[in-house]
């Protein structure tokens, strides 16, 4: 076991590395310092800190880091007493320099997300991980999008890897309670002894404590959520409020509530200066299943363009994109925009809209 | 009836294709077109490759016996090898020494990297030359566009290419195409720093590969000047990969926080496969038959000169 034998589920905050996403990257080495301490503090026995799209993940497309997530890392590193420092990365995005350099700043968990159909580019990435003694775990993205029997055949494949923990990753906060059940299922099922199982919620539907009980009630024995919900798109599963509702049912976490309460109350929420909020566009992500991370882009892209985010999303959702594919929500919006102006000059010009098409 | 062998050496380089697989059996065809390359070989290591049976049909001599049958009796003036980087290490140093020009397809990058819309005239003589990746010869053309007119501290390519057309070897080598797409943006492109990202995407119907090439440009840069010679660009690659085409005009920012506090353009560029063999949606893959088909036509143009 990769934990304390005396805890029944072990919970990763992800505050700051989902989180990233809520503040546009721009994290800085006070707001991870003063995280940890109020985290670690309260007993959460993992966190997460790297960039929202993982190491790598700075650059145009994802946005850039105010601050680069090794130095990040090591801040974290240096400030937790006994909480283990996690970090992310996505092959194609990150390589495994970044994995390796995040093990010589003191990481010791290193998690590696592919879309949840394309677990095989991660064999390499986990065999590395493994061969310098990092502890291991694997995430399926977008896990909503593909049956239980599917996402255990990937889980499979990174198992077989090196991956000690597979995690079903509801990126799109889509799944709802059975969908999250079956899924967990099917891995347990799949892995037994060889791995344990996980679960990643986003609270798009408003569900992630709820869709986290019915995991570890599947067999999940590792749940992330964030702290605050500090996390893309409605944010996540809230750490407090998981701890609190799983001392009710009895369920060991590790976590001290009322300390968990405090610190999001007064050291995470002042970092958050523009909360996650189950709003029009984070509860279109859920409806339609949309990647969480899009969130912020699509804001951006529907000011710049003058189009609806909504509109932005949806659209998204039918061409059926993957998270890491931030990209395309410039052309789309680009598309909506120029197909704006031609229904407008079509109107000036008096030709009927069957016309324009 | 086509003319004798011996005739159409004069006007033809001969060609070998070793790798019988998809990328193989798909640059055949494209040989097959070529007024000044004419396929005569397919070398494959397995009797049942489908690759062999179809180069057969279309008159090649197709053997499973591998590199060591070819080299043992023929003499091409080309090949194109179409197997993987360890295969192609092993081979590179025998073509060489039976003074064979080799065009590269697979991620060995032995020789100088060539994209043919930029720098294949500096390449003609090599012995060797890589053709990098699918992604940067989709890419690195458009981040040249833009470092022809303003200098490029940082460019990015984002890469999106249909699950199904990415093979075994791109997966379990996931690095090497970041990279040395990386790389070929800096030395080839022309940008001071490279970065590349590579998505899969599973969706049914397979989607067209679709790149985004970022580049950061100074804030005063002139914008109608750099649209223009992205379009320019774009139409000399579309002159050999015919469904390489922009997918909307190139699209400027100002600096902002998320940006690194640097002014730039987004290029999005699409590429849809001829469909010579492999279905249409895997641009990524026809990309680099198309470039490799246009490279060796380079050296084939010169060693017939010579002849003549």
């Amino acid at each position: 076991m990769p934990y304390s034998a005396d805890l029944d589920v072990r919970v990763t905050d992800s505050s700051l590395r989902d989180g990233s996403h809520a503040i546009r990257h721009q994290f800085t080495v006070e707001d991870v310092r003063s995280i940890v301490a109020a985290l670690d503090d309260a007993g959460v026995p993992v966190i997460e800190v790297t960039h929202g799209d993982g190491l790598g993940g700075s650059s145009f497309n994802y946005g850039f880091s105010l601050v680069p997530d090794q130095d990040l890392i090591a801040t974290a590193v240096a400030t937790a007493r006994q909480a283990k420092i996690a970090f992310l990365m996505l092959p194609g995005v990150g390589v495994t320099d970044d994995i390796r350099q995040a093990a010589d700043n003191g990481a010791s968990i290193c998690r590696i997300a592919t879309h949840c159909t394309e677990a095989d580019i991660s064999i390499q990435h986990f065999k590395v991980a493994r061969s310098i003694g990092l502890e291991t775990v694997g995430f399926l993205m977008m896990a909503h999008s593909q049956p239980p029997e599917v996402l255990a055949k990937q889980a499979r494949i990174m198992a077989d890897a090196g991956a000690q923990c597979v995690y079903v990753v509801d990126s799109a906060g889509s799944l709802i309670m059975d969908g999250v059940s079956d899924r967990i299922a099917a891995l347990v099922a799949e892995l037994g002894g060889d791995a344990q199982v996980g679960f990643h919620g986003h609270e798009n539907l408003g569900l992630g404590v709820a869709n986290s009980v019915m995991a570890v009630r599947a067999g999940a024995r590792q749940i992330d959520g964030s702290t605050r919900r500090f996390g893309a798109g409605a944010g996540n599963t809230p750490v407090e409020a998981f701890a609190a509702v799983t001392e009710r049912l009895g369920i060991k976490t590790g976590i001290d509530t009322l300390k968990i309460i405090d610190a999001a109350e007064e050291t995470v929420a002042p970092v958050l200066t523009n909360p996650p909020a189950l709003d029009r566009l984070s509860l279109t992500m859920g409806y339609a299943g949309v990647y969480s991370s899009f969130l912020k882009h699509a804001e951006i892209q529907a000011r710049k363009y003058g189009v609806s985010g909504a509109e932005i999303l949806i659209e998204a959702g039918r061409r059926k994109l993957v998270g890491g594919q931030e990209d395309q929500l410039i052309e789309i919006a680009v598309g909506l925009a120029q197909r704006r102006q031609g229904h407008r000059r079509g109107q000036r010009a008096g030709e009927s809209e069957r016309a324009r098409g | 009836m086509t003319p004798s062998n011996r005739d159409d050496t004069v006007t033809k380089a001969t060609a070998a294709i070793v790798g019988s697989g998809n990328i193989g059996t798909d640059l055949m065809y494209k040989l097959l077109r070529s007024d000044v390359i004419e396929p005569r070989w397919m070398i494959g290591i397995d009797p049942d490759s489908p690759g062999l049976k179809r180069a057969a049909d279309h008159g090649l001599a197709a053997t499973a016996e591998g590199v060591d049958w070819l080299l043992a009796r023929e003499r091409p003036d080309l090949v194109f090898e179409a197997t993987s980087a360890y295969v192609h290490r092993e081979n590179a140093p025998r073509y060489r020494e039976l003074g064979i020009q080799a065009v590269d397809l697979t991620p060995a990058a032995i020789g100088p990297a060539v994209v043919p819309a930029v720098n294949l005239g500096e390449h003609l003589d090599a012995p060797n030359v890589s053709l990098i990746t699918c992604g940067g010869q989709a890419t690195i053309p458009m981040v040249y566009a833009v470092s022809r007119v303003v200098p490029v501290e940082y460019a990015e390519i984002v890469a999106s290419v249909a699950s199904p057309s990415a093979g075994p070897g791109t997966r379990a080598n996931i690095d090497e195409f970041t990279k040395t797409t990386a790389r070929g943006v800096e030395t080839i492109g022309g940008a001071q720093r490279g970065k590349a990202i590579i998505i899969l995407n599973p969706a049914e119907p397979p989607m067209l590969m679709q790149d985004t090439i970022f580049c950061a440009i100074p804030a005063d840069a002139d914008t109608g000047a750099i649209a223009a010679s992205v379009r320019k660009i774009a139409a000399e690659v579309a002159a050999y990969v015919p469904g390489y085409r922009l997918r909307t005009e190139p699209q400027f920012d100002g600096p902002t926080p998320m940006s690194g506090g640097r002014a730039r353009v987004a290029i999005f560029v699409e590429v849809e496969g001829a469909g010579d063999f492999l279905p249409p949606y895997s641009g990524n893959l026809d990309i680099m038959t198309a470039a490799a088909t246009r490279v060796g036509e380079g050296f084939a143009r010169r060693i017939l000169a010579g002849r003549a």
